[in-house]
């Protein structure tokens, strides 16, 4: 059964398009990622989906259940954790939890089990006041108070958004450890390297899914033959690659640049670096979602 | 003046906690310097002592020249600096916001309307002179964002977390803005979460705990830890750290 799902759902906020037309389903237990940039509309997408923000058009539902018909029935089931810090600054840990356990009826006691593994992290802090956490504990509660009431389907909005790779890659361990338990995870984030860690994603974009497939499939489908090159002078190899007409996309790639071209240009383009002055070593690469996305942009472009 | 920046046992203290432990490093003219760390390693407490914000419980250091401690209104005058949320005037248009920091930034009179023309030309802007800056794109107000930072040619300019929440193309085209910026003599002091990002700089500084646990380029730090990239030779550092955030 599909946990979520989406049919054409449009959004205007005056005359920006922020949504043109989402068709999403989602399978239950399924860690979903939609990935994309500020202003893509992954935001407006969750709050829609959550209950809080009405489509101009197309339906939704969770679990089953409508949207709009049966918003209050769908706000039982699910937990939403906002990109902004949205708990209650003057409560302290515990009271914020005791609070919306308290809302969706249940208590700490009653579902402890799930948050424990994360809870016992801030556990120490219960008393403080939450306004006064440090931002990677404000997330750990937050991630609590959106789980107290064991929804069935998690909706993170880019929770990772300004956190440090260390603290990302902690923060992903507890979204896998969520999955375990059987609950759905819609997530979305700007960082492309985590999409590898989705079952499935959307790559999103200006209020339009590029694409929604595995990590692994969308790799596949890239089509083109992708090659990296490195010198001594980064800024100029770059210029470099690029004046040479059979490239057809050259990038930078942390410690090296990407280009596409013509397998049988490859030898040339080596020849021309060269007698440019650069030392360039060139290999072949697999794609990486980055590679993808960026591919999936420019086609969109054109 | 080679050295742009220049740090000794710089340290700051908040009551009985250490933000920043006596960190020491010099940044030469010209280089793109990547400020890196776990979130508390106490990089923005590093950065506002360096921008003339906030003054150092012991240590010395200089910046553009002058004296972190003794000539911070200086210092603001000759450092740029962009911070995540850029600071523009969404509702400004574009040449108002540059007319207005201009002249905050002390630009004279006679020399910001043909630098404002040269440099709408150069960002491909000339239709855009007076569109309001809410109504640009996102990658667009960025590039805006620095060029504002530079407008002053200063010495060196602070770009804190200037890419946060951008598409991967956005990234790239503002990282060759700073590229060009370093290849014109402007130093560039940068922190991002980015590790690709890391690999673009010409060397990087990672704190732990408020001391620099690690300095020098990408490509020594990677031999020096044994790895192929940046990302683990962060991980290997910031996972020794003691403190929360």
């Amino acid at each position: 059964m599909n946990a979520v799902v989406s049919k054409h759902i449009t959004k205007r906020y005056g005359t920006v398009e922020a949504l043109k037309g989402i068709d999403l389903e989602v399978e239950a237990g399924e860690l979903f990622g939609i990935i994309g940039a500020d202003g893509a509309g992954k935001t407006t997408l969750f709050r829609i989906l959550t209950t809080l923000l009405l489509a101009d058009e197309g339906e939704a539902s969770v679990d089953g259940l409508d949207v709009v018909t049966q918003y209050k029935l769908v706000r039982s089931r699910i937990g939403y954790m906002p990109g902004r810090f949205s708990l209650y600054p003057d409560l302290s840990v515990q009271e914020n939890l005791e609070f919306f356990a308290s809302v969706f009826g249940t208590t700490i006691e009653e579902n402890y089990a799930l948050i424990e593994p994360i809870y016992k992290q801030i556990a120490p802090f219960k008393t403080r006041r939450s306004g006064k956490l440090s931002g990677g504990m404000k997330q750990k509660l937050a991630l609590c108070c959106a789980l107290i009431h064991r929804p069935t389907v998690l909706f993170l909005d880019e929770p990772t958004t300004g956190v440090d790779p260390v603290s990302r890659k902690e923060f992903w361990e507890m979204l896998r450890q969520l999955k375990l338990q059987g609950i759905t995870i819609v997530v979305s984030t700007p960082y492309m390297d985590e999409a590898n860690l989705c079952d499935r994603i959307a790559l999103m974009r200006l209020g339009e899914f590029l694409k929604v497939d595995t990590p692994r499939n969308i790799i596949q489908q890239f089509g083109e033959s992708l090659w990296a090159a490195k010198s001594q002078e980064m800024y100029h190899l770059l210029m470099d690659i690029r004046s040479f007409s059979a490239v057809k996309r050259c990038y930078t790639f942390g410690p090296e640049h990407h280009f596409t071209i013509e397998d049988t240009q490859v030898e040339p383009l080596k020849k021309y670096l060269r007698d440019k002055g650069h030392q360039v070593e060139i290999n072949a690469v697999t794609a990486s979602i980055e590679d993808c996305y960026m591919q999936l942009e420019g086609k969109n472009h054109e | 003046m080679n050295k742009v920046v220049t740090v000794q046992g710089l340290t700051k203290k908040f009551g009985a906690f250490t933000a920043v432990d006596q960190i020491s490093f010099e940044v030469e003219k010209g280089e793109i310097f990547g400020f890196l760390g776990a979130n508390g390693a106490g990089k923005t407490t590093a950065m506002r002592m360096l921008c003339g914000l906030s003054f150092p419980t012991s240590g010395t250091g200089t910046v553009a020249g002058f004296d972190i401690s003794t000539q911070s209104e200086q210092i603001k005058r000759n450092i740029g600096y962009m911070s995540q949320r850029f600071s523009l005037y969404d509702d400004l248009k574009v040449w108002e916001n540059i007319r207005l920091y201009a002249g905050i930034y002390g630009v004279p009179e006679r020399l910001i309307d043909e630098r404002t023309d040269l440099l709408l030309e150069r960002l491909n802007f000339k239709n855009e002179r007076n569109t309001l800056v809410k109504s640009l794109p996102l990658g667009w107000k960025q590039k805006l964002a620095f060029s504002v930072s530079i407008f002053h040619h200063p010495s060196v300019v602070f770009l804190d977390e200037p890419t946060g929440g951008v598409d991967p193309n956005t990234r790239r085209q503002f990282w060759e803005m700073i590229y060009e910026a370093a290849d014109s003599g402007i130093t560039v002091f940068v922190t991002t979460h980015y590790m690709d990002e890391a690999e673009y700089c010409n060397r990087v500084s990672i704190m732990v705990d408020g001391r620099i646990d690690a300095l020098d380029t990408p490509a020594n730090l990677k031999k020096q830890f044994g790895v192929a990239t940046m990302d683990e030779v962060f991980h290997s550092l910031a996972r020794k750290a003691q403190r929360g955030e």
